[in-house]
């Protein structure tokens, strides 16, 4: 039970440093992790994080789980990640209620409208960084251009385009040519 | 059931968004259209709030949906609850995998077919963003149709110079949360 609790305490630590996530996290998690529990050593962290990368979900969440399935089992994993997720809970769920108290404001309007256009800078930089390492050949860059124009004009959901691409590209990869 | 609902469509978002937080965005606006919960200049704020205060993104964005969507159906007791509901749907599918995939390890980073299927997923994941991001740019360029007239020619100007400060090099490590408080000020100033 006491290891239970220093996971929970230790990743909502973890969850109150972290601004923004993914490889944010990774300095944060050196020092907690790593240097001052020794729940797992760097190299760990390392396989960790690349795993987390390509399963589904959030990084800090899978990385959360592994950390605390190591250390503890079943039990360990799970109080891990709530552990993490928890300041965003308490954090989120106070400023959600502020803000929608104050919504009505004129002033506080044009404020969002200039933090929107800040949001979609926002997303256009997160892309470029994810472009050059998603889109790196002629069969990648067809995939993301043909997802691009499809999500946008169409109301096809994502999931379907995340299953479709799935499957390509291991159709793509193990049949078609074997140059990889 | 509403939260029911909530939970089944974060459990989606959470099985399926490859790539961190940002992958959570087009899941986010298609539950928008398909379900009305909430606006797209809702999330658009959801997506400010979530980069300017701690924690992942990913978990931040449902707390947030969750909240907004729950306090709409029930009010307070029904925010708090919508909030828990959509950040564990979220973060489910993920505990389930990790735990069975931690049991085969090294075999599963080194296997063929997860490997190619991410050669196909990770442009999929990318085009995904584009087109989010495409859509939040349209809602704010045009905010009430698409004629010259109604062109928002104050956050074009405002788009161009964040997009030129936030690639300089030099201030590359300046956090987000800068670029958001200054783009408030700018827009409480100049009534955008």
């Amino acid at each position: 039970m006491k290891t239970l609790l220093n996971l929970f305490i230790t990743f909502a630590k973890v969850g109150v440093m972290t601004f923004g996530g993914g490889y944010a996290m990774l300095p944060i998690l050196q020092r907690e992790i790593v240097e001052k529990k020794k729940w797992a050593t760097d190299e760990e962290l390392m396989d960790y994080f690349a795993i987390g990368q390509c399963t589904p979900g959030i990084i800090a969440v899978n990385t959360a789980t592994f950390i605390g399935q190591k250390t503890k089992g079943i039990l360990g994993g799970i109080f891990a990640t709530l552990g993490l997720v928890f300041p965003s809970l308490i954090i989120i769920s106070l400023l959600a209620g502020v803000i929608e108290a104050f919504s009505h404001i004129v002033w506080v309007q044009h404020a969002f409208g200039g933090i929107r256009i800040c949001v979609c800078v926002l997303i256009l930089n997160a892309f470029l960084k994810l472009f050059k390492k998603s889109a790196s050949d002629i069969v990648t860059f067809i995939i993301f251009l043909a997802v691009v124009i499809l999500a946008f004009f169409t109301d096809i959901s994502p999931v379907i385009f995340v299953v479709i691409s799935a499957i390509l590209g291991i159709v793509i990869k193990n049949i078609g040519g074997k140059k990889a | 059931m509403i939260f029911l609902q909530l939970f089944w469509e974060f459990f989606k978002t959470g099985l399926f968004a490859v790539g961190g937080g940002m992958a959570t965005i087009p899941f986010l606006y298609d539950l928008s259209d398909k379900t009305g919960w909430f606006t797209h200049a809702d999330l658009a704020n959801m997506i400010a709030v979530s980069e300017s205060t701690p924690g992942p993104i990913g978990v931040n964005m449902a707390t947030y949906v969750g909240y907004i969507t729950g306090m709409r159906e029930l009010g307070v007791f029904g925010a708090l609850l919508g909030a828990v509901t959509a950040t564990i749907g979220l973060i489910t599918p993920a505990v389930i995998i990790i735990m069975v995939v931690a049991a085969f390890l090294k075999s599963f980073r080194d296997n063929k077919y997860v490997n190619s299927a991410f050669y196909g997923l990770r442009p999929a994941s990318t085009g995904l963003i584009a087109a989010a991001g495409l859509s939040v740019a349209a809602a704010n360029f045009f905010p009430e149709a698409y004629t010259l007239a109604g062109f928002n020619w104050k956050g074009a100007i405002l788009f161009v110079v964040l997009a030129v400060l936030t690639n300089i090099k030099k201030l590359s490590k300046v956090h987000p949360i800068v670029f958001i408080g200054l783009s408030a000020l700018v827009g409480a100033v100049f009534s955008m």
